[in-house]
C-alpha cells in the first residue's frame, strides 16, 4: 500500500525465523518471549533499513527494487555466514494432530490458520478504523494530494513498511516450526507472495486473501492431479496468474491508483 | 646490495625447496554446507595422519600433504564451482583434486580438470555420466575416479536390495502379499535413472507402486504429496531426496502420524543434525548411508570414533575424502612418483581398503558394486539415534522397526 515494491519483504520473514530459532532453541527463552522479541526486533530493523536504504531512493521505483534485492541478498549471506548452510528445525508450538474427514491436520497448522485470520482482522481494523489506516489509504490513493493535505508521507510510508514487515515476521515465527530454517527460505515465498498480490490486485486485502486461496488450491490440485509433476506446482500457479492478468491487468480486485501528476 | 641479493636468492631457494616438499591437494566442496564441511574434515584427518607419520614416501623422498580449501559453492552456482577448479589449478598449483558433490556441478568441474590432465578423485556425486565419460573417451577422462558413492545405477541396486528385506518384513508384520510403495523423488538429474528403475523393478519384486511424486529439491512443504500418499494407502515411501525436502518429508510424516515407513536416499537424513532439523519428528525414517559404528572394514570403527572425538559429530559420506587421500598416498608410494599418468594404472588395478568401503574400480573408473564392500549400509532413525540395520551380515547391525499401526 505504500507503493514500495519491497523484495526484501520475505527476507525479513527469514530473519524473524532465525531470530526465533536462536532465542527459543539456543538461548532457551519461552515461545511467547522469543516470538515477541523476534517480531519486534525484525520490525525495528526494517524501520532502520527503510530510513537508510529505501527512503533516499524512494522516488525511483527501479532503484527501490534493486536496493531491496541487495538488502535481501545481504541478509541471506549474513545468515549463511553466521549459521552456515545447515537446515535448522524449530519445535512445534503446539504438538499433536487432529483427524478431520480422514485427513490428519497438525495443531501447528491450525495455529497458523488462526494467527493468519487474526492478523487479517487486525490489518483490516488498522486500515479501516484508525487514523493511521486512513493516512495509509490516503497515501496509497494519491501520494501527492496526501502530502499537500499536510500528511507526513515519509512517516506514513515507514509505518506501512513496519506494519507489513510485522506481518512477515509473525509469519516467520508461526510458519518456521512447520518448515526448516535456512538462508534461502525467503526465495520460494517471495515468488508466491508476488503472485498472490498481483493475482488478487495491488492494494486489495480481499484480493490478496482470494489470490492466496486460488494459488494454494492450484498448487495442491496440481500435486494430486499430476503427482510426477509436483515440482511444477509453482509454475502452474504462476501460469494462472499470467492468464488472469491477460484478462484483467489490474488483478482480480485491483485498486486503480491515480496516475502520478 | 650484495647482502640483499644473497637473501633474495636464499629465499627463492627455500621457497622452491619447500614447494618440492609438498603435495598439494585441492579439496573441492560447498564449504558453507555440511557436505563441504565433511569433505574438509575427512581430508584434514588424512593429512594430519600422513604428515604426522612423516609424509608420503615418493621414491625415497618424504613429501608433506598440503591441503587447499576450495569453496565451490556448487549447491548455489555451477559457474562458481568451475571457477574454483580453475583457480586451484592455475593459481594455487594444485597437484590433485578431490571432492565435488552436486552432479550437475561435478560434470562441469570434471571438464576443467580433464583439460588440465589433473587427477580428480570424486567424493560426492553419483551421476553415471561421470563414469560413462571415461568409457567413451578414455584418453581425456582417465584422470577421473569415483571414490564415493557408487554410481546412481548401483545406488539403485542397494536400494532395491534393502527394499526387498523391508518388503519381507511388511509382508510378515502387516500380513499383506503386495506392499504398497509411493515413490517420492526430488526433481533432479540424479534421480531420473533411479525413478525409471524403481517404476520397473518394484512390480517385479511383487510390490505395488501407488504413484510417483516429484517435488522440487528445495520444497519446504510436502503436505499435499504426503496427503495423496496416505489416501493411496502407501506402506512404504521410497525416497530419493538430497535437498532440504528430505527434512520436510521426515518431519511432516511424523506430524501426520503416518503409518508408512520412509526408506531410500535421504541425504539430509544421513546427517547428525537431521533429528534436530526435523524437530524430533523423523522417527523411523531410514536412508542409505556410509558410516556407522559397524565393521564394514577394519578401519571403519576406529575412523568413526576418531572423527567423532575430533569434530563431535558422525561423518557423512563426503568424509570419504579421507579414503581418497589414503588411496593417493598408496599409489604415489607404489609408483615412486607424483605423475598422474603413472598413478592412473595403479588405481585401476588396485584394491583399496578404506574406512567406508573396500574399493576396486571398473573400466568406467566407478566403484565395483558389492554388498559388504562398496554398497554402503542402511540406517534408520530410532528415538534420536541413527541405527544401522543392513547388510545383516555385517557385525553390529540392529533390527529395522515399523511405525505402530
Amino acid at each position: 500500500m505504500a507503493r514500495i515494491v519491497n523484495i526484501a519483504h520475505t527476507a525479513f520473514y527469514m530473519l524473524a525465523a532465525y531470530c526465533f530459532y536462536t532465542l527459543l532453541v539456543k538461548v532457551g527463552l519461552g515461545f511467547l518471549t522469543s516470538a515477541l522479541i523476534a517480531v519486534l526486533g525484525t520490525v525495528a530493523l526494517s524501520m532502520l533499513c527503510y530510513r537508510l536504504v529505501i527512503e533516499p531512493v524512494r522516488e525511483h521505483e527501479a532503484a527501490v527494487l534493486i536496493a531491496t534485492i541487495a538488502l535481501a541478498l545481504i541478509f541471506q549471506e549474513l545468515m549463511l555466514l553466521s549459521f552456515g548452510g545447515n537446515y535448522l528445525g524449530i519445535p512445534s508450538t503446539l504438538e499433536g494432530a487432529v483427524r478431520f474427514l480422514g485427513v490428519s491436520i497438525p495443531y501447528q497448522r491450525l495455529l497458523i490458520l488462526v494467527v493468519a485470520a487474526a492478523m487479517l482482522a487486525l490489518v483490516w481494523f488498522v486500515l479501516h478504523r484508525t487514523r493511521l489506516g486512513l493516512a495509509v489509504r490516503a497515501t496509497a490513493n494519491d501520494l501527492e494530494v496526501a502530502n499537500l493535505m499536510g500528511m507526513n508521507v515519509h512517516r506514513v510510508a515507514m509505518a506501512t513498511v513496519a506494519l507489513s514487515v510485522a506481518l512477515a515476521a509473525v509469519a516467520g515465527v508461526v510458519v518456521a516450526p512447520v518448515f526448516v530454517v535456512d538462508p534461502f527460505m525467503w526465495l520460494a515465498p517471495l515468488v508466491t507472495m508476488l503472485a498472490i498480490v498481483v493475482l488478487g490486485g495491488l492494494g486489495s486485502m480481499k484480493g490478496s486473501l482470494i489470490g492466496a486461496l486460488v494459488i494454494g488450491y492450484v498448487e495442491a490440485i496440481t500435486v494430486f492431479a499430476v503427482p510426477a509433476g509436483a515440482y511444477l506446482k509453482g509454475a502452474v500457479a504462476l501460469a494462472i496468474m499470467v492468464a488472469v492478468l491477460l484478462v484483467r491487468p489490474e488483478g482480480l480486485f485491483g485498486v486503480a491508483f491515480e496516475e502520478e501528476r | 646490495m650484495i647482502r640483499s641479493a644473497i637473501l633474495a636468492g636464499l629465499f627463492a631457494f627455500a621457497t622452491a625447496a619447500l614447494a618440492q616438499g609438498t603435495i598439494k591437494i585441492a579439496i573441492l566442496g560447498p564449504m558453507a554446507f555440511v557436505q563441504g564441511e565433511h569433505h574438509w574434515n575427512g581430508a584434514e584427518m588424512a593429512r594430519d595422519e600422513i604428515n604426522k607419520a612423516g609424509g608420503v614416501n615418493v621414491g625415497g623422498r618424504r613429501m608433506q600433504i598440503e591441503l587447499i580449501r576450495a569453496d565451490t559453492n556448487e549447491i548455489q552456482s555451477v559457474p562458481d564451482a568451475t571457477n574454483a577448479v580453475e583457480r586451484v589449478i592455475t593459481r594455487d598449483k594444485a597437484d590433485y583434486l578431490i571432492g565435488g558433490f552436486r552432479s550437475e556441478a561435478v560434470l562441469a568441474m570434471q571438464e576443467v580438470a580433464m583439460d588440465y590432465k589433473k587427477l580428480f578423485l570424486g567424493v560426492g556425486a553419483a551421476h553415471s555420466k561421470l563414469g560413462a565419460n571415461v568409457e567413451s573417451n578414455y584418453d581425456r577422462y582417465k584422470y577421473w575416479f569415483r571414490v564415493s558413492p557408487t554410481k546412481d545405477v548401483d545406488l539403485a541396486r542397494t536400494l532395491f536390495a534393502v527394499m526387498g528385506s523391508i518388503g519381507e518384513q511388511i509382508r510378515r508384520d502387516l500380513k499383506t502379499e503386495q506392499p504398497k510403495v509411493a515413490i517420492l523423488a526430488e526433481k533432479a538429474v540424479w534421480t531420473e535413472a533411479l525413478v525409471a528403475a524403481a517404476q520397473k523393478t518394484l512390480p517385479a519384486m511383487k510390490m505395488e507402486v501407488v504413484g510417483t511424486w516429484q517435488p522440487s529439491a528445495v520444497a519446504t512443504d510436502v503436505t499435499a504429496e504426503l496427503s495423496a500418499m496416505e489416501r493411496a494407502g502407501a506402506q512404504i515411501v521410497f525416497t530419493m531426496l538430497s535437498g532440504p525436502v528430505g527434512i520436510s518429508v521426515g518431519r511432516q510424516m511424523g506430524e501426520r502420524n503416518m503409518k508408512a515407513v520412509a526408506w531410500g536416499i535421504n541425504v539430509e537424513g544421513q546427517k547428525e543434525e537431521f533429528w534436530q532439523a526435523a524437530a524430533g519428528k523423523a522417527q523411523f525414517v531410514s536412508t542409505l548411508d556410509t558410516y556407522s559404528e559397524v565393521e564394514m572394514t577394519p578401519k571403519t570403527v576406529p575412523f568413526v570414533r576418531a572423527y567423532q572425538a575430533r569434530f563431535k559429530k558422525y561423518p557423512t559420506y563426503t568424509a570419504a575424502t579421507y579414503d581418497a587421500i589414503m588411496t593417493l598416498k598408496e599409489v604415489i608410494e607404489k609408483a615412486g612418483s607424483t605423475d598422474a599418468d603413472k598413478l592412473v594404472p595403479l588405481i585401476e588395478k588396485g584394491e583399496f581398503v578404506g574406512t567406508g568401503a573396500t574399493a576396486t574400480f571398473d573400466k568406467r573408473h566407478d566403484l565395483v558394486w558389492a554388498v559388504g564392500k562398496t554398497a554402503g549400509i542402511a540406517v534408520q532413525w530410532q528415538d534420536g539415534k541413527k541405527v544401522p540395520f543392513w547388510p545383516p551380515s555385517v557385525k553390529g547391525m540392529q533390527p529395522f522397526k515399523m511405525p505402530k499401526s
